[in-house]
């Protein structure tokens, strides 16, 4: 099949790859470029672990053509990381003890942050609504949600 | 036709682990030449937090750090031998075989110790941090690293252990075909309390307060992040998953996400966890295990409490609509 050019940023970095038509943007992620950070849980848009946000969007990468990426604005959960440290969700994440087998988490962090990035100040009928498309078999969902509370608090206070 | 409300009590008793032939785990510890130790297992953690356990149990018993502690479960091809990760087996047999190889290893290290301090290794403990002190006499003391050093360099010493837990195969006694599969017993009760809508067969589970004894908790935190998610698995079991909902018959099974289903997020029940640590004679530091236990008393205590709210008897797993309207209709023809 023939090959098409995409390009777009990833986390602030320019990408420019030759996939085969047809390619999901989350095999383009994780097996042409190495950000194997969204995690491939149903390939058929039922788990939420391969979230990612696109041009400020939530959106699922395994039912996203990577060749409708070209100029998109892309983040996953390998950048939240600023100079090595950790974003308030990923601390907040750690701290909760809100992961356990970890395949869920990059979709459930990137679902919180889109959340947050809209509603700073969340309520916890908010959170639940913003997760309700991720499904977690480990954690019974409770730590999860306060992980969100947590860090949308922490990052009031340091607005404030 | 009503909503009605049920509350539904149970209580468990969980082997720790299942002995079907011998229950053996294997742990093999060595010090690196910096005076880290690597314990080699072939027990999976899968989330479930094995690597940080086993790393609490073996800093514990060598008197070092937890951080100098380097777990590897990379391969159950060249690893030794360990039965499983499941019938929450990982913390007790795996614990108590890193305790066994861990004492052997320390046992090398007080040895090797012992020649460089020119004292007897008997007269030596260590202060949990990294050295290895006279007792009664603080001031004599070298570094665990230097030790390992020694140990590598100069003395040929290899300071290592081997590991082995086994509860031995229990054989049925003939008469009354009574036996002894494990000799670890976590407990759990669970109330629960429910609301069934008669017409449609609903049921949402309204709170459950669950009390575990797991023995020891040999990192609380972790305990309770197990006991969370397996309270929820537990209601998750009682009311939804399955694969074969007309079993025998394999028809109609769910095929992905979409039909097996499981609760979300916004479908939890008012949980609560009470802890009690009673420890137990033959783990390690007095654990038992939680893992799988935690995610059972909750199925018996949600049937009863849908029997204590419409009269109805469901012994099939999940409790569907289906089957609670079924009984009810065959309760209303007598
Ligand atoms: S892998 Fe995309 S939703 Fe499951
Ligand atoms: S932590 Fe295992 S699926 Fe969520």
């Amino acid at each position: 099949m023939a090959k098409v050019p995409v390009q777009f940023t990833l986390n602030g970095s320019e990408k420019a790859e030759f996939i085969e038509s047809g390619t999901t943007l989350l095999h383009a992620l994780r097996d042409k470029i190495g950000d194997t950070s969204p995690k491939g849980g149903c390939h058929q848009g039922t788990c939420g672990a391969c979230s990612v946000i696109i041009d400020g969007e939530l959106r699922l990468s395994c039912l996203t053509l990577a060749e409708t990426c070209d100029g998109a604005d892309i983040r996953t959960t390998a950048g939240l990381a600023e100079g090595g440290v950790l974003h308030p969700l990923q601390r907040a994440f750690l701290d909760a003890f809100a992961t356990q087998c970890g395949f869920c988490t990059p979709g459930m962090i990137m679902a919180a942050k889109a959340l947050l990035d809209r509603t700073p100040n969340p309520s916890r009928e908010e959170v639940v609504e913003a997760l309700s498309g991720n499904i977690c078999r480990c954690t019974g969902y409770e730590p999860i949600i306060q992980a969100v509370l947590t860090a949308a608090r922490a990052d009031s206070q340091n607005a404030a | 036709m009503a909503i009605r409300r049920g509350r539904g009590v149970a209580a468990i008793n969980y082997p720790t682990g299942m002995n079907l032939g011998g229950d053996p785990t294997q742990a093999l510890v060595h010090s690196t030449p910096t005076g880290n130790f690597m314990v080699t297992l072939s027990s999976v953690d899968l989330g479930q937090g094995m690597k940080q356990i086993m790393a609490q149990i073996c800093a514990e018993t060598i008197g070092v750090p937890t951080d100098r502690v380097i777990i590897d479960t990379a391969d159950t091809d060249t690893g030794p031998h360990c039965m499983g990760t499941f019938a929450s087996r990982g913390t007790h047999r795996a614990g108590n075989a890193v305790i066994q190889a861990a004492k052997e290893a320390r046992q090398v290290m007080l040895e090797v110790a012992a020649e460089e301090l020119e004292v007897n290794a008997s007269d030596l403990e260590t202060d949990g941090q990294g050295n290895i002190l006279v007792k009664g006499a603080p001031q004599k003391s070298i570094s665990i690293f230097d030790v390992a050093l020694s140990a590598h360099f100069k003395r040929g010493r290899s300071i290592s252990g081997r590991g082995m837990f086994l509860i031995p195969r229990s054989y049925p006694e003939k008469e009354t075909g009574a036996m002894k599969p494990s000799t670890c017993y976590a407990h759990a009760c669970t109330v629960a309390e429910v609301e069934v809508d008669d017409e449609t067969g609903e049921v949402t589970v309204l709170s459950v307060k669950n009390v575990f004894e797991i023995g020891r908790a040999l990192n609380p935190k972790m305990v309770e992040q197990q006991l969370v998610g397996g309270s929820w698995m537990g209601i998750s079991h009682a009311l939804y998953e399955t694969t074969e909902p007309y079993y025998p018959n394999r028809d109609h099974g769910g095929t992905d996400f979409n039909q097996y289903l499981m609760p979300g997020p916004g479908d939890l029940a008012e949980t609560e966890i009470i802890v009690l640590e009673r420890p137990s004679a033959d783990g390690p530091f007095g654990a038992k295990g939680p893992g799988e236990m935690c995610a059972n008393p909750q199925i018996p205590a949600v049937a009863n409490a849908v029997f204590d709210a419409v009269g109805v008897r469901i012994d099939t797993l999940p409790i569907t609509p289906e089957r609670i309207l079924r009984a009810l209709k065959a309760q209303a023809a007598g």
